[in-house]
């Protein structure tokens, strides 16, 4: 059913700290390795040994460029995926019921066998986080590695989403967002968490962490390095073997 | 946006075959026998034609019908009722006129005003979407219905109201596109909320995710219409509307009237794939493509 639910029980979804990501791409790496070859249809790949390769991706890191006003620019890597939104635009315009809504986790999901392939739904997502497998002709997307977190075949310590999981860095976590008191609820309070897009009125569930601030250092010109007075040349004339070599080597 | 080309069909014939079919059906123009027979093939080979030709943009047409399940939430869905109920009213009401000469009037309306539902719950798939600023307005639905009303006027020999709705469809035509070129800046979605980093500074795109493309790129980021879209505006409004009213005010001939016909659709199908070529979806942004 493609209305949405008014309320689901939990809101399940990542926090992306802008902060650490350090963009090496490894979430979209394992994100693709897990679910390719297991909930729904492959992620299939198009001439990916050829001229022009493509394929389908449910997670894949921008790099920004930021300029302040004054200072030096930041990089700033940008980790995107489904937000699994509470008024998700991609369910409600779904015709066949295919794209849905979890009420018990609030997990944006797609029934693949009830898929026509219209594309209606990556059409309403801003975000671009719904991607049509060219291979299947059905519409992918983050599943919030639904397999794993409810998994009890795998150990605890992997009931997480596959990007979560292999994030070197710590800049993805993963959490109960209607919890005040979890984990990811407190990182947002104290980082001020943002949505993308707010305009939109999506309300999307996934956060995303501001990068702090950058220390200023170009504004002290005096003092750059805090070891430099120690490093200073303690004599300045040579005495000794080392001063009649330095003279003989001169006249030379 | 990409303009698929069974989309753009679909969008120009059908709209075509359900105006003309809304003519018929409100009794504005009432054939029987042998010329009704011919009159509602041409709006079924259109309206039909079109919606089948929709179907090949799908990935799993063979799921079609499943598309009906939705109707509560669905544009898409609501527009596969309308055009479900359009198509058997008007087949009743045709039938009606072909066969026994007989004018059931009350079916010809409500067939009529399904027809026209069709029209307008296609143009709400469109102008739903707050992700393409330039299609997220009431103009939209306007310059569909406008559009499949000239058509349908033209098509049913409607006389005088055939060039006051073509004169009405040109004019909110170009009313839209006029409104569709700063819809993008004024939406208030840009590189600074797309990112959130807006409160830091200037937000440049330094790298794409991939360094070849993707189905985003392809699919919304379609950036060739752009070169030459004033030209083909001005050729799309001509044919549209400006050549087939000039053609009406002529002393009257079939031939003219052909020729009114193909311009008109020529300059609809023009203006259609300048409809998505032009739209500029948001998620171009997190690629520096806006």
């Amino acid at each position: 059913m493609t209305q949405l639910p008014t309320q689901t029980q939990k809101k399940l979804g990542l926090v992306i700290d802008l902060d650490t990501c350090v963009g090496c791409h490894a979430c979209v790496i394992s994100c693709k390795g897990w679910n390719t070859e297991n909930y729904g249809a492959p992620l299939s790949d198009q001439d990916p040994y050829g001229a022009n390769p493509s394929g389908t991706f449910l997670n894949r890191v921008h790099s920004f460029e930021v300029q302040p006003d004054q200072g030096a620019a930041q990089l700033i890597h940008f980790p995107k995926s489904c937000l699994h939104c509470e008024d998700a635009p991609c369910v409600t315009v779904c015709p066949t019921g295919a794209s849905y809504k979890r009420v018990e986790d609030g997990i944006v999901l797609v029934n693949e066998s009830d898929c026509i392939g219209c594309g209606l739904c990556a059409w309403a997502c801003p975000y671009g986080a719904r991607e049509m497998d060219q291979a299947e002709g059905v519409m992918k997307k983050c599943t919030l590695c639904v397999d794993r977190i409810y998994n009890e075949n795998l150990p605890e310590v992997d009931r997480e989403p596959a990007c979560v999981r292999t994030c070197p860095s710590n800049a993805r976590h993963f959490g109960d967002f209607a919890d005040p008191d979890s984990a990811v609820s407190q990182l947002v309070l104290e980082r001020g968490g943002m949505d993308l897009m707010p305009e939109q009125g999506t309300k999307p569930v996934n956060k995303y962490l501001p990068p702090r601030p950058k220390d200023q250092l170009t504004q002290n010109d005096e003092q750059i390095d805090i070891l430099a007075p120690f490093l200073e040349p303690v004599a300045t004339e040579a005495k000794g073997f080392l001063s009649w070599l330095d003279k003989t080597l001169e006249k030379l | 946006m990409h303009p698929a080309p069974s989309v753009i069909f679909f969008s120009t014939f059908s709209g075509l075959g359900f105006g003309l079919l809304g003519f018929l059906g409100f009794g504005m123009f009432v054939p029987t026998g042998w010329v009704a027979f011919v009159f509602f093939a041409f709006a079924y080979v259109l309206a039909v034609g079109g919606l089948i030709s929709s179907t090949f943009h799908l990935g799993h047409p063979e799921r079609a019908l499943k598309a009906f399940s939705q109707w509560r939430s669905s544009w898409l869905s609501r527009e596969a009722w309308c055009a479900v109920a359009a198509l058997v009213l008007m087949a009743i009401y045709g039938a009606g006129l072909v066969f026994f000469a007989q004018q059931w009037t009350l079916i010809g309306m409500l067939g009529a005003i399904a027809s026209l539902a069709t029209v307008f719950t296609t143009s709400m798939i469109y102008g739903q979407l707050k992700t393409v600023p330039r299609w997220n307005t009431y103009y939209t639905s306007a310059n569909f219905l406008s559009l499949s009303l000239a058509g349908g006027a033209l098509l049913a020999d409607q006389g005088n109201l055939t060039l006051i709705l073509m004169v009405v469809a040109g004019a909110i035509q170009l009313a839209t596109w006029l409104r569709g070129d700063t819809a993008f800046a004024t939406s208030g979605t840009n590189m600074a909320t797309a990112t959130g980093l807006g409160s830091i500074g200037t937000v440049r795109a330094f790298e794409p995710p991939h360094t070849g493309t993707n189905y985003l790129l392809r699919e919304f980021v379609y950036v060739i219409g752009r070169k030459h879209a004033q030209k083909l505006r001005i050729i799309a409004l001509v044919l549209m509307a400006v050549l087939p009213v000039i053609l009406l005010l002529l002393p009257f001939s079939h031939w003219l009237a052909l020729l009114a016909v193909v311009s008109h659709v020529a300059g609809v199908l023009a203006a259609r794939w300048l409809f998505f070529a032009q739209a500029e979806h948001v998620v171009g942004l997190y690629y520096g493509k806006r």
